[in-house]
């Protein structure tokens, strides 16, 4: 079911590899995931919405941080160690000289008002993308399957987790064995 | 700023075991990071950390990029990189070897039920970290149109967001938000 890659896949080279995790990490405020999203799958067509859902649930279930496991992993299918390296390198060097030197400003000056404002009008915004790109993520769930599995667990997580609060490891130990064995049984 | 040489081992021991615990994604970590940097190790006070945090937010990037400026916090620019290298170097050559391994196992039957089995998961997660984002401190009925309609638009215009972040910075500049 999981769409196979086209026969002559798109090879980014290992400068398109570091600009385009530089151009993520560069926009990504407030979170990464959408603008990840959209130069994989939207703009530069170098994965599928299901292949981008696969990698990134893998990623985001071994330990790190998500899109640093997605840089390295990306990085790496396409370009080996090199690959990696570029990918992590674009991701994280450009944010570590940027917090580096709003830190420096923030430790003279306090806290401004204005940023702060300008912040908060950021973050309202940050948390409607990362609604809007986890929609487009669950698309193939529903028009993929034929059952209301996939979907339900989906649901049931997100209650879990954000309405609930229960605790992650105890919710991810009994969902996670459910939502593979529904799938086994599906293929 | 103390920058001998057993602080910058302390950070480095402290983020490698801590990014072994991260799983799940984001923010899990921000809890035990809080305790061990404020609490036991003293290296900021609370409200510095909850500067630290929201700083991190704002800064474009991984959410995870707390961790070098806890780090300069503590031992300035090489604590910077030496906390990042602990937090992402474990993880990242793990990943690296687990993608590897994902690679060479594709089309077996327990490995497309893995992979499809985590995709339904993840997706309830992330929304439910949205969700947290949507729901902290100082959020008002306007920042809740704000994050509405950035959501509407984003899903079905094919615009690119920095514009409605543009427009939502401008907004706040303006104390409407």
């Amino acid at each position: 079911m999981t769409s196979a890659p086209p026969a002559a896949p798109p090879r980014p080279s290992l400068l398109e590899l570091f600009i385009t995790f530089a151009t993520i990490s560069f926009y990504g405020f407030g979170g990464v995931l959408a603008w990840s999203r959209r130069m994989m799958v939207e703009e530069r067509d170098w994965l599928t919405p299901e292949q981008f859902n696969e990698l990134y649930a893998l990623c985001s279930m071994l330990p790190g941080g998500n899109i640093i496991n997605f840089s390295v992993i990306f990085g790496s299918r396409f370009r080996g160690v090199p690959g990696a390296l570029v990918a992590i390198a674009g991701l994280l060097g450009p944010p570590m000289i940027l917090i580096l030197i709003i830190g420096a400003i923030y430790s003279h000056y306090g806290d401004l008002p204005a940023l702060r404002r300008m912040l908060t009008g950021i973050a309202s915004a940050a948390a409607g993308l990362m609604m809007a790109t986890v929609a487009k993520m669950a698309r193939p769930l529903f028009s993929n399957s034929r059952s209301i599995a996939a979907p339900l667990i989906a649901v049931s997580t997100f209650a879990a987790i954000g309405i609930m609060q229960w605790p992650l490891p105890l919710v991810l130990a009994v969902l996670i064995p459910i939502s593979i064995a529904v799938a086994w049984v599906r293929l | 700023m103390k920058s001998g040489a057993g602080t910058l081992l302390t950070l480095a021991g402290f983020f490698a075991i801590l990014s072994l615990f991260s799983v799940g994604g984001g923010n899990s970590a921000i809890p035990e990071m809080h305790r061990y940097a404020v609490d036991v190790q003293h290296w900021l006070t609370d409200r510095q950390f909850a500067d630290t945090f929201a700083l991190a937010q704002l800064t474009p990037g991984p959410n995870l990029i707390i961790v070098a400026l806890v780090g300069f916090r503590v031992a300035g620019v090489l604590g910077a990189v030496v906390a990042m290298l602990a937090m992402c170097g474990p993880t990242g050559i793990a990943a690296y070897f687990v993608g590897q391994a994902s690679e060479r196992f594709k089309g077996k039957t327990w490995h497309s039920a893995i992979s499809r089995g985590l995709v339904p998961v993840t997706i309830g997660l992330i929304a439910a970290s949205a969700t947290v984002i949507a729901t902290t401190a100082d959020y008002g009925w306007t920042a809740g149109i704000v994050t509405a309609a950035t959501a509407i638009i984003c899903y079905f215009v094919r615009i690119n967001p920095i514009w409605v972040f543009v427009g939502a910075a401008v907004l706040g500049l303006a104390g409407v938000v």
